[in-house]
């Protein structure tokens, strides 16, 4: 059976180029960047490399990158480590954060920090005026990510980043989903702090990066060996660093031809989709949403049921459903829309890669309605049988 | 994380449907995570189920299940189908995710419904405690 992978929210794959770049540093180049000897500055010159990679696209200063483990660690050392110095005050993050600024709000929250959950409205964009009237005078960051993995919606980060400063606050943005799929600038953005990820953008799991604006103090949350400026410690994951640094660069350079293309099937699998079945709703913005991303909530089903059947048929999606989710909780982002529980349980998310076709999105289109009618068919919920 | 047999029965699920004026219609909700089953019954002269068919809203192991009570009593007496448990249906698809065991491990609490309902609508309530030991308690699940 053809398989059709439409999950590159979830991750992506490595770009042969990417691993290509990746592999010497595995073997021959394995050396310590902390070493002075030749293989040791051969890697230091491989990280050094890597991050004006990443600070070109980014528009940033190359002392502005830090390397991480991945977008995770990026958020929790943007948090954690730009409020370590305060006296516990105030915190502003949206009601549809990832996990990993959630959680580290939350954990700030367990040491005393108040944290603000900012709502949203219908289409998952931030609530601008309860976003203004959230800061308070002790409010010290706003983090609001970039664009959401659940429901695709971008937020507008430049006009969020400039009321955080008028408010006296830093901001950060978890750009996890932008970086790569959209242009990010930081100096058009005027954000303070950054998180991006490799596997998010053809590159490999387990390294990201943290953009730290020149002046921003940053405490670290892994102390040791004072590696990345003191910000991380710990040897430097350099074959990771390395396919960061091309992966972030071939997105960057393949974007204005694949930005255009992506919308388009997106835009065609939404449309598609809207007309060929029934009672199903958009998730997150018509138009401002990530280039890849579609999601849906389809009444009287089960998201778990329609991601299952999907995949026997070759396709692989994702759902944010309860049942879904290790947890058993329905997505925290799909109910921040306001939709009830029956509509969250329903949710299933298509995202669209750079190697994807028109054929196999026309192919989807072809296999989906039939999987919704074999599931409502099995439903008590739907009457209309 | 799905045994092969909970992904047969998902994708080929036996005995889909409702069966027109059922003897008996059993019907359970998990409001935790949402799933609804609904089993339905036919009940011949000797107590036995003739036909019995399911439709459910949930996962893939509330289909599972919901598919393979109905293949275990097809057939059955109702004694016997009264003490097939919804730990009896998990064995029977080989087990089930840990974290599904409560949530969509319904099925046979809906076929407990169903006979229950039977037994009530043919004016044998004095029955229902010695054939369903085991009727599913109203403060552990609530119908929708
Ligand atoms: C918006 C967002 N933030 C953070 C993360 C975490 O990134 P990582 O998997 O690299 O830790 C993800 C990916 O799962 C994400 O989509
Ligand atoms: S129906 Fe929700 S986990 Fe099974």
């Amino acid at each position: 059976m053809k398989t059709v992978y439409f999950d590159h929210v979830a991750t992506t794959p490595v770009d042969p180029r990417v691993l290509e770049a990746m592999l010497p540093f595995f073997s021959e180049h394995y050396g310590n960047p902390s070493e002075l000897h030749r293989l040791g500055r051969e890697a230091r010159a491989a990280v050094d490399a890597a991050r004006a990679q990443v600070a070109s696209v980014l528009g940033a200063g190359e002392k502005e990158i830090v390397f991480t483990s991945g977008g995770t660690e990026s958020d929790t050392l943007a948090l954690a480590g730009s409020l370590a110095r305060y006296q516990p005050g105030h915190l502003i993050v949206s009601a549809i954060e990832h996990p990993a600024v959630m959680e580290a709000a939350r954990a700030l929250n367990r040491q005393g920090w108040d944290v603000d959950f900012v709502p949203v409205d219908g289409d998952g964009v931030v609530d601008l005026d309860a976003y203004e009237q959230a800061f308070r005078d002790d409010t010290r960051l706003a983090s609001i990510m970039f664009a959401n993995n659940v429901i695709g919606t971008v937020q507008p980060v430049a006009e969020l980043a400039r009321i955080a400063h008028e408010k006296g606050a830093l901001f950060h943005t978890d750009a996890v989903q932008a970086v790569g799929s959209l242009p990010v600038d930081v100096d058009e953005l005027g954000v303070d702090l950054l998180s991006l990820s490799g596997h998010k953008l053809y590159g490999p799991k387990g390294v990201g990066a943290l953009y730290v604006r020149r002046g921003t103090r940053l405490q670290p949350v892994i102390d040791g060996g004072g590696q990345e400026r003191r910000l991380r410690s710990g040897t430097e994951n350099v074959p990771g660093i390395v396919g960061l640094g091309v992966a972030i660069t071939l997105a960057a350079e393949q974007l204005p031809e694949v930005g255009p293309r992506l919308e388009s099937m997106r835009d065609r699998l939404m449309d598609g989709v809207l007309e060929r079945v029934p009672e199903v709703t958009l998730l997150g913005h018509r138009t401002q949403r990530l280039p890849g991303n579609a999601a849906f909530s389809v009444r009287y089903i089960e998201g778990e049921s329609m991601l299952l059947q999907m995949d026997a048929q070759g396709f692989m999606v994702s759902s944010g459903s309860a049942c879904a989710s290790g947890s058993l909780e329905p997505s925290h982002v799909v109910l921040a829309l306001g939709l009830g529980a029956e509509d969250a349980h329903g949710s299933i998310r298509v995202s669209l890669g750079r190697e994807n076709t028109v054929e196999e999105v026309d192919a989807f289109l072809e296999a989906f309605p039939p999987v919704v009618d074999k599931l409502r068919q099995m439903s008590p919920l739907y009457v209309k049988g | 994380m799905y045994t092969d047999l909970v992904m047969d029965h998902f994708t080929n699920p036996r005995n889909v449907g409702e069966i027109e004026d059922a003897d008996g219609v059993g019907q359970i909700g998990n409001p935790v995570c949402g799933d609804v089953m609904r089993i339905s019954i036919a009940v011949d002269d000797t107590d036995h189920i003739a036909d019995v068919k399911f439709k459910t809203f949930g996962c893939g192991a509330a289909v599972a299940t919901s598919s393979m009570v109905t293949e275990m009593v097809m057939g059955k007496s109702l004694t016997e189908a009264a003490v097939v448990s919804n730990k009896a249906v998990a064995e029977a698809l080989g087990g089930l995710p840990a974290n599904k065991m409560h949530c969509s491990n319904l099925a046979a609490d809906a076929l407990h419904l169903a006979i229950q309902d039977y037994l009530v609508r043919s004016g044998r309530e004095d029955e229902v405690d010695q054939i369903l030991p085991s009727l599913p308690k109203d403060h552990e699940h609530s119908s929708h």
